[in-house]
């Protein structure tokens, strides 16, 4: 271990991990004064091609209010066959089958290196995956053709078990009967009435209606017919539906000029989630959204049917204008929740060019777990691809997604644990190391997460607790457990669980220590996922003044102006969009989105990353910028007039050419892998697309200055931004000030 | 036609008395005085004073009055013999009565002008008929009434000019009797042929009859050709004839004359006979019988006619009934009875002209020449009679000089006589029961059954319906033109062209009185309703034209500028043409330039005739988008039909049925044009406790189900391919047809929905934005969860308490209110029931009433039996032609106001009658009162305009205009009324008020009202007569009768067996019938079907079960039911040739339609079975009845004139019970 920048690199590529603190103060005093806290990005299950899973179940501590799992961190009695779990202290005995332990013979959550361990559940039924499509009709005709291909090429990525769904809505909701030969059959609801769970399922003719239970018999058991007939195994339904999304027609009712179509996607959803309440509670199940617009009518309306009222912009809402806004955003959480009970996530694939109000649904996928697209159209390649990658599968051939997670955190006695912030929802599960601190979702030590994948990371912040006078020994170190609960895409159930251990150091003997165990780029994620968290919860210009307060780091100058914290120039469509990935996203991800990464191509050298300036921009390079959201391909001026002049075809240029494909080559690497697929920009200078690198790149060239640095070097940006010098000189004042 | 019969019988008494003179009369008079006295107590008397004919009245010599009562007493008898006294006293009676009949009135008629004075006297012979009645009446006159009878007949002859219209028929059956009569030879061997015959009467019909005529008299009958004795005789035939149903055709005229005779049947009520028929023939009854009897009948006139001027007339009637007693007088009064019943020898000679009489009503042609001869002889006899017989003819003896329609045989007016014949008429009845009986003992017998008869009314001597039906029939020769205001028209059983001149045809408008009272007075004192029954989209007969189309232009249709009449042929063009002053307000209205048009020296317009709005009543205009709904040109309608697929429809069949049939139907979707396809597109639900839309649209492979099961808020899952062309989606159509009945097969799902079903229906013409019809197809109470939900509710214990209302009310309100949203979007509900239990119709009905719908019940259905009744109703309700989003406004002159209104409507304010959908079948009773005075000068006008859209999508207006007369005599309005029509105003009104009246007080309200009519015009326009005489108007002498049947339904007065949901559901079906339909419902249709003459229905015979011969095979029609009875000693040949199997034990009582053999005979039944199915709206399912069988029960109930299991009244009874309300009213 060489030093940190490895030891952190281990953890992480080992458990997944990433705090920002690897030393830990020792007290609660001290730990306040670091100001950015003790904390970690958690990427519950990062891929581990490595880590075969045991096939037998954990060991539990056997206090009822501990239950940590057998771990590298406890002491164990080989002889007496007894362990002491290093959280609680609590001696247990092996259980029988762990009899023939001993030194030689040891099992492999003991083993140092399996710290983090997979064990699969034998017990219990296994259930299929499930996936529920729910698709707007109010498109147009284009579209819905392309989004119509698209489901159809997904049955066939779909496993042969799976249960697959189909509901459509527009201005009525039908949920179509899968499992029926001849006549097409498809229950039908209002879109302008909200049903409860209850109705839903009698309507469906899943349970009989309340009158007929009532006379004594308890409900009789599912039909599973019954209960089939809408959710059927892709392998039987395959041909039936097929053809029955070929034959999806756009929604026949008349739209009148002026009007919007009525999109009742508030009710869709209930039924959805109604109908995977009724018949498969606790099982993992995706409901996928596919939207054209906004909802129009019904409950969780985002924008009445009036082109004359625009959807709200952040302006409304700051001016509360935004009248469906409280109601909707009420009801979609409503929804996630009772969604996120039963373990169901719910994806949303939003393309449309005006706002389809994510800001009111982005809970739905924020809560359970699902993925939020958005794009300008389903006849894009950026939604087809990112749709396509939905099924992506890893090296075992299965999903890269799992369901009904639940993530519990156990703290050894010196550390609780205030709260996550992810895609998760809080369990409510009350424990001896829940902090009263409340950062993120907290006041729970469990939270489920219905829909993970790989990459799916959480950030989760501690609080040091113990006091200042009941110094810790030296030596000691702090433990963190965490257990995840999920089903694997292969229906299995598994228990992952990661237990890390940190020492404790005093802050006042061992600053320097503390100091150089901190991990500036994680800590600048959490930081940010905590502005973000704040930033949907409370005013912005509060957050950034918070954030201002909070921190003096480079990064923030860009944080400050990323779309995460700034609504400006975006719609709150936008905003839900980007912070939804911000706060799901592993550390590498969550960086380019904070600062974007420019790479400059020119025939001075190799490919070169840059400074995200506007001195970066000139004539004869050609940029690459990747935003995560954005890919952006920026060709100078002097480049593309010579790409327009065409050199790039004549055989004496071939530099020219193989220069013009390099970043293309690059950038189609970082397509490959990145999800959602990031808008491809291929532009040059002047071009209307230039404006993504445009407001991305630090201004320290613009109109007001555009003389004084002279004008061979970068492009000037428009704007009344401050630049990154400004910034900073600012930021000195500041910080002189405050520490007199 | 009791009182027809019964004067009848009063008449041939006293006939009897002046035939054989004095003497005759004396003793008889003798003899019955004191019977009468004795009879005169109890109704039933009459039969008892028969008796006393022979012995005891002679003894009691109380003369006129004796007389009188035996005639009564003869008539009972006969009655009785024809009703149920079948051999002994029958046949017996018979002879006798009718030799009288024939003899007096037809012979009296002839001379008694003089006589009608003498019969002054005789009218106590009608008196006794009263009392036979069970009125006492009669018991005064008596020793009058003897010589009165001869009288009436003297006065008949009068009343044959009057009859003249008729008289021809008569007269010129007349000459046939007298080639007949020389056949009579033979006749006397033919008498007691004929009494077999008439125990078969029906296919022996006149021949059997003439024949059987065991007397000469008989065979003068057949020959006609002693015209005078016939007459006597032939009232004698004539009765045969009348009960003889084969007959039918002859006895058609006949018929006509048993109305006319009832006229003297009334006298015998009336005690005071003579005045009466004086009194009645000159003010009221007179002109009334006039003018119905020249358009219908013979004997009406000739009764009223006859009577009047000679006073005796009406005697005459009776004497025509007498006329069998004439001979009796000649020879001893005993042998005349016989000879009646058996023909009586002696009396032959008059017989024969009985016969004559008789042959009138069959044998109208011979009749006429012998008639008059016959009459002449008969004539002197009889006068005395008339003279009794004259107060019959104020209507209620119509039928006592109905003999002397026999008498007017002879007569010139003999054609009334002719009419006589409806004493004739109810002779044969006697003759058929009495032949068997009677036959063998005649004489003897006589007396004794005489005297049984006393005790009982004799229903032939009653008005009867069927002589009045055959009556109008035989009038009603020439088309019917529409120009002359206030006109009554042919009744609806008649057939008769129309011709529009000016008014509306009556296929499309009657009315309950073509002369309205001049004042609120006059009318609230008769109590006769003024109303209308108006069709507007009525189907009319091939020979008729449709109404034209009129198109005004852009700027719509010309109307009155203030009350908004539309352009007709009341408006008068004034200023050379300019202007135009509204017939109904009087308003002048400038007429647009493009509508100018000069007028001519008369002041009509040039062009009037060729403008169909000037000329005709009825006509349609094409409407301007004004007159459109949000002034919008209206889409096409759209129909849709929505199945019931709970687990019991698909048990019964119904589904698979429904399914299967609209395949083929649905290219016969209703259309204007018949080159063209129709525009109507066609929608499909199925529903249990949810409901499932079908998407058809034509470019789907597949039809597709959309499941809507949230029916507390229903709406339309769909848009796009719900409302389908039927020939673009063809393939998917049948696909989803096919697919129906397998989809639901296994369906274990019992409960349904009904509310959201039509609400679904009425959701999707709203999102079409179209108006259309919805076919419901339903089998059980709607008990899901679900707006409109419905509890059971039957409760047999409330029946007949006051509560008893609330079970034909709505049960819960949400119907109500779904009907008004209904009307405002044009959706029409019909409605098809299948019910295996209580499905409350009073609620489900309520949409499909207020909607301008219908409903259909098929309880019990099953596929086999069922299928046929329901694809037909079906089939015709889909095709026929229907208006859509119809409003209907009846626009009055000045003086009168359209204040009610009774059919399958809604109405959201007073005056507009909003009809979601209006099919040609539909008809809406309007009722008008009075509001100021109306002028005799310029009559009353009513225009209705119906504001509607076509099945092509057409908007029109039908307008139809109707003028009638005004009067300031009550005695106009009696004349012009018509009786049909009136109880279809009766029953509609009657069946609504038992939506919150019990249904006590709600037949108490019509015996009440109609004893205030009767009694008004006893009062106020018959002749002065005694109290205990019952005198019915000409006009509505069957009012009793067919009150009596509105009473008897199953809505009124239930049995035991009659679910409240077949109550509901007659309530709701009689609501918007036409007049045609609800005559035969409350009045079914009986045939014999024993014989057929050729291309003519055999005539009807009444409605009782005295009329069925066990020899016989009977048709009845209800409009709703269709039996077939057959007698169980049928002959095999008969049997074999309807049911291809000789023996009676062997026809499958199952048989829903008669097996198909190659024998004229077959095939003719069939043909009229089809006839009559094609005339009705509703198919009519047939049930073949064996006598004696269990089955009968159904068919008994149908049989109105008879007691109803269910405590009805018989038409006797009820007679007598009107009487007593009327007298005291009177009193």
């Amino acid at each position: 271990m060489t030093s940190y920048q490895e030891f952190i690199q281990q953890n992480e590529d080992r458990d997944g991990v990433r705090f920002s603190w690897n030393l830990w103060p020792s007290s609660r005093l001290e730990a306040t004064r670091l100001v950015v806290p003790v904390s970690c990005l958690f990427t519950p299950l990062k891929e581990r091609p490595d880590l075969p899973p045991v096939q037998y179940e954990p060991v539990l501590c056997s206090r009822a209010n501990c239950k940590a799992v057998l771990n590298p961190l406890c002491q164990v009695d080989f002889r007496a066959k007894i362990w002491a779990c290093n959280f609680c202290f609590q001696r247990n005995p092996f259980p029988p089958s762990y009899a023939g332990i001993s030194d030689v013979n040891q099992p492999a959550e003991l083993m140092p290196q399996f710290s983090t361990i997979e064990y699969i559940v034998q017990r219990g039924p296994t259930a299929p995956l499930i996936f529920l499509y729910v698709v707007d009709t109010c498109l147009e005709e284009e579209d819905l053709q392309a989004l119509k291909e698209s489901l159809q090429m997904s049955l066939s990525l779909l496993p042969p078990n799976a249960l697959v769904g189909l509901i459509t809505f527009g201005r009525m909701v039908q949920v179509h009967e899968l499992s029926c030969e001849g006549i097409a059959k498809s229950y039908v609801f209002r879109g302008t009435k909200d049903l409860s769970s209850k109705q839903i399922q009698e309507m469906l003719g899943l349970i009989k209606p309340a009158a007929s239970v009532q006379q004594g018999r308890p409900p009789a058991p599912q039909d599973p017919a019954a209960t089939c007939r809408f959710l059927q195994p892709v392998h039987r339904v395959d041909m039936n539906l097929t053809d029955l999304l070929g034959e999806l027609q756009r929604d026949p009712w008349p739209v009148p000029q002026g009007k919007r179509p009525l999109r009742s996607t508030g009710v869709a959803l209930t039924v959805a989630v109604g109908l995977l309440e009724g018949t498969f509670p606790n099982t993992g199940a995706r409901v996928m959204l596919f939207i054209g617009g906004p909802p129009t009518q019904g409950p969780g309306m985002v924008v009445g049917d009036e082109l004359k009222t625009p959807i709200r912009s952040w302006h409304d809402i700051q001016k509360d204008n935004a009248r469906h806004l409280k109601k909707a955003t009420k009801y979609y959480e409503a929804m996630a929740n009772r969604s996120s009970v039963n373990g169901h996530c719910i994806d949303i694939y939003a393309c449309a060019l005006d706002q389809t109000g994510l800001l009111e649904m982005k809970c739905l996928s924020n809560i359970t777990g699902g993925h939020i697209v958005m794009g300008d159209s389903f006849n894009t390649s950026l939604f087809k691809q990112t749709f396509q990658r939905v099924f992506s599968k890893d090296y075992n051939g299965d999903f890269r997604m799992a369901f009904g997670g639940v993530l519990e955190v156990k703290t050894s006695r010196e550390v609780k644990v205030c709260g996550t912030i992810g895609p998760c929802v809080s369990l409510n599960s009350k424990g001896s190391c829940v902090s009263e601190n409340e950062m993120g979702i907290g006041g729970t030590s469990q939270w489920k997460v219905c829909g993970l994948n790989p990459s799916t990371t959480l950030g989760i912040y501690f609080e040091v607790v113990n006091q200042h006078n009941a110094p810790i020994p030296q030596g000691g170190r702090g433990a963190i457990q965490f257990v995840t609960q999920y089903q694997h895409s292969n229906m299995q159930r598994r228990i992952r669980v990661s237990t890390i251990a940190r020492n404790w150091a005093d802050a006042q003997s061992q600053i320097q220590h503390i100091e150089s165990s901190f991990d500036q780029e994680a800590a600048a994620v959490l930081m940010a996922r905590l502005g973000v968290f704040r930033a949907e919860s409370e005013e912005g210009p509060d957050v950034l003044r918070w954030l201002d307060r909070q921190l003096i780091r480079l990064f923030m100058f860009h944080l400050r102006r990323s779309p995460f914290l700034q609504v400006f120039n975006n719609s709150p469509d936008e905003s839900s969009y980007y912070r939804h990935h911000f706060v799901r996203q592993d550390l590498t991800q969550s960086l380019i989105m904070i600062q974007p990464i420019l790479y400059s191509y020119s025939f001075h050298g190799p490919p070169e990353p840059v400074l995200l300036d506007s001195s970066s921009i000139l004539p004869d390079r050609i940029l690459l910028m990747d935003s995560f959201f954005q890919l952006v391909i920026y060709h100078g001026e002097t480049i593309a007039q010579w790409r327009k002049a065409g050199y790039q075809e004549m055989a004496e240029y071939e530099n020219f050419k193989q220069l013009l494909l390099a970043p293309l080559d690059d950038a189609q690497e970082i397509l490959q892998t990145r999800f959602p697929m990031p808008r491809y920009v291929d532009t040059e200078h002047g071009g209307s697309q230039a404006r993504f690198l445009l407001s991305k790149v630090n201004p320290s060239q613009t109109h007001n200055n555009l003389y004084a640095w002279g004008q061979e070097t970068g492009a000037p940006i428009l704007t009344d931004d401050v630049s990154l010098q400004v910034f900073m000189d600012h930021l000195k004042k500041l910080a002189v000030s405050s520490s007199t | 036609m009791n009182v027809n019969q019964h004067t009848p019988m009063a008449s041939p008494y006293g006939q009897p008395q002046p035939g054989y003179g004095q003497p005759g009369f004396a003793p008889v008079d003798g003899g019955y005085p004191a019977p009468y006295a004795p009879y005169n107590g109890p109704a039933s008397a009459y039969q008892p004073g028969p008796p006393p004919q022979g012995p005891a009245r002679g003894p009691p010599t109380s003369g006129a009055p004796s007389a009188p009562q035996q005639y009564s007493q003869y008539s009972h008898s006969q009655g009785d013999m024809q009703n149920g006294p079948p051999p002994m006293t029958q046949a017996p009676p018979r002879p006798a009565a009718s030799q009288p009949y024939n003899q007096g009135a037809v012979n009296l008629s002839g001379p008694q002008p003089s006589y009608p004075q003498h019969y002054g006297p005789q009218p106590s012979m009608q008196q006794v008929t009263n009392q036979m009645t069970g009125m006492q009446i009669t018991s005064g006159p008596p020793t009058p009434a003897g010589p009165g009878y001869d009288p009436p007949h003297s006065s008949q002859p009068p009343v044959n000019t009057a009859y003249s219209a008729a008289p021809p028929h008569s007269y010129t059956q007349a000459p046939p009797p007298a080639s007949s009569a020389p056949t009579q030879p033979p006749a006397p061997s033919g008498p007691p042929a004929s009494q077999q015959y008439y125990g078969g009467p029906p296919p022996p019909s006149q021949q059997p009859f003439n024949s059987s005529l065991p007397p000469t008299s008989q065979q003068q009958f057949t020959s006609h050709a002693p015209p005078l004795p016939s007459s006597q005789q032939t009232f004698p035939p004539s009765s045969y004839s009348g009960p003889a149903p084969t007959p039918s055709h002859a006895p058609a005229p006949p018929v006509s004359q048993p109305q006319q005779s009832f006229p003297p049947t009334q006298p015998p009520f009336s005690s005071a006979p003579p005045p009466n028929s004086h009194p009645a023939f000159v003010s009221g009854p007179p002109p009334p019988a006039q003018g119905s009897f020249q358009p219908r009948a013979p004997p009406p006139s000739s009764q009223p006619g006859s009577f009047p001027p000679h006073g005796s007339s009406p005697i005459s009637m009776p004497s025509g009934q007498y006329s069998g007693p004439m001979p009796p007088q000649q020879q001893p009064p005993p042998s005349q009875l016989p000879p009646y019943h058996s023909g009586a020898p002696p009396p032959r000679v008059q017989m024969p002209p009985t016969s004559m009489a008789q042959n009138n009503h069959l044998p109208p042609g011979p009749q006429g020449p012998p008639g008059p001869p016959g009459s002449m002889q008969q004539p002197p006899p009889q006068p005395g009679i008339q003279g009794g017989y004259p107060p019959q003819q104020n209507g209620a003896f119509g039928q006592v000089r109905g003999p002397q329609p026999g008498y007017a045989g002879p007569y010139p007016g003999q054609p009334n006589y002719g009419a006589p014949a409806p004493a004739p008429a109810p002779a044969p009845a006697a003759q058929k029961r009495l032949d068997p009986d009677s036959i063998p003992s005649p004489q003897a017998s006589d007396m004794p059954a005489v005297q049984k008869s006393r005790h009982r009314i004799d229903p032939d001597a009653i008005p009867s319906p069927i002589q009045v039906i055959e009556d109008d029939k035989a009038k009603s020769t020439e088309p019917f033109a529409t120009g002359v205001r206030g006109q009554a028209p042919p009744l609806v059983t008649t057939n008769f062209q129309v011709k529009d001149q000016g008014n509306a045809s009556p296929r499309f408008v009657r009315c309950t009185a073509y002369n309205m009272p001049c004042t609120a007075d006059m009318a609230k004192q008769s109590q006769v309703p003024l109303a209308a029954v108006i069709k507007p989209l009525a189907t009319l007969p091939p020979d008729e034209t449709p109404p034209y189309l009129v198109d005004h232009g852009e700027g719509g249709p010309i109307r009155c500028n203030r009350c908004k009449a539309y352009m007709c042929p009341y408006m008068q063009f004034i200023e050379g043409g300019r202007r135009f002053q509204c017939g109904f307000c009087s308003c002048v209205t400038e007429v647009p330039p493009h509508y100018f048009q000069h007028l001519d020296h008369t002041g009509k317009r040039v062009d009037c005739y060729d403008r169909p709005e000037l000329s005709l009543g009825s006509y349609e205009f094409l409407a301007t988008v004004d007159y459109c709904k949000n002034n919008k040109i209206p889409q096409p309608p759209a129909y849709i039909f929505l199945i019931d697929v709970s687990y019991n429809a698909v048990k019964s069949g119904m589904v698979n049925i429904v399914c299967q049939e609209l395949k083929t139907l649905l290219d016969y979707l209703p259309r204007e044009n018949p080159e063209m396809d129709s525009v109507v597109r066609v929608g499909f639900v199925t529903y249990n406790k949810v409901l499932h839309f079908y998407n058809v649209k034509s470019s789907l492979a597949q039809p597709q189900m959309l499941v809507v099961s949230d029916v507390s808020d229903m709406f339309v899952p769909l848009l796009d391919g719900f409302l389908v062309n039927v020939n673009e989606s063809r393939l998917v159509i049948e696909s989803l047809l096919d697919q129906i009945p397998e989809m639901f097969a296994e369906t274990r799902e019992t409960e349904t929905v009904f509310g959201p079903v039509i609400q679904a229906g009425l959701e999707a013409l709203k999102a079409a934005d179209c108006s259309g019809k919805l076919f419901v197809f339903h089998t059980s109470l709607p008990i899901a969860e679900a707006p409109g939900k419905l509890k059971n509710r039957e409760d047999k214990k409330l029946i007949g308490t006051d509560k008893e209302k609330s079970l034909f009310q709505s049960q819960v309100g949400f119907y109500n209110t779904l009907a008004k949203e209904c009307v405002a979007q044009g959706c029409c509900v019909d409605l098809f029931l299948f019910p295996n239990q209580y499905v409350d119709v009073a609620t489900l009905g309520v949409v499909p009433v207020s909607t301008g719908g219908s409903v259909y019940k098929y309880t019990y259905f099953q596929a086999l039996s069922d299928k046929e009744r329901f694809l037909n109703d079906l089939r015709r309700d889909v095709q026929k032609l229907v208006g859509f989003d119809a409003v209907m406004r009846v626009r009055t002159s000045t003086g009168i106001r359209a204040t009610d209104f009774f059919g399958s409507f809604f109405m959201s304010n007073t005056t507009d009658v909003e009809l979601a959908g209006l099919d040609c079948d539909k008809a809406v009773t309007v009722e008008f009162k009075h509001d100021d005075k109306l002028s005799e000068e310029t009559g009353a006008l009513m225009q209705c305009a119906v504001l509607y859209t076509s099945c092509s999508g057409q908007r029109r207006l039908r307008v139809h205009n109707m003028a009638v007369n005004c009067c300031s005599q009550l005695a106009d309005l009696y004349r012009n009324c018509e009786t049909d029509t009136i109880i279809n105003f009766f029953s509609k009104y009657a069946f609504r008020g038992l939506l919150n009246n019990p249904t006590k007080a709600v037949r108490d309200t019509l015996i009440n009202q109609c004893a205030q009519i009767l009694a008004c015009y006893r009062k106020n326009c018959a002749s002065p007569s005694s109290a205990g005489q019952l005198i019915l108007p000409e006009c509505m002498k069957l009012l009793p009768v067919y009150l009596n049947c509105v009473l008897k339904s199953d809505v009124l007065m239930p049995g035991a067996d009659v679910s409240l949901d077949d109550r509901a559901y007659l309530r709701q079906l009689i609501g918007c019938m036409d007049v045609p339909e609800s005559h035969v419902f409350f009045y079914p249709r009986l045939l014999p079907l024993t014989k057929f003459e050729s291309g003519s229905l055999p005539v009807a015979v009444r409605d009782s079960e005295e009329r069925l011969s066990k020899g016989g095979v009977y048709l009845l029609e209800t409009g709703l039911h269709l039996f077939l009875w057959v007698g169980a000693s049928a002959q095999q040949e008969l049997l074999l040739n309807i049911f291809g199997t000789p023996s009676f034990s062997q026809i499958d009582p199952s048989l829903t339609s008669l097996p198909v053999l190659d024998n004229p005979f077959s095939q003719r039944m069939r043909e009229i079975i089809e006839s009559f199915r094609a005339q009705r709206s509703r198919y009519m399912k047939l049930m073949v009845v064996k006598q004696e069988d269990k089955s009968e029960l159904i068919f008994r109930h149908f049989l109105v004139e008879d007691k109803s299991a269910s405590g009805g009244a018989s038409y006797v009874d009820f007679l007598c019970h009107m009487h007593k309300e009327i007298r005291q009213l009177l009193s």
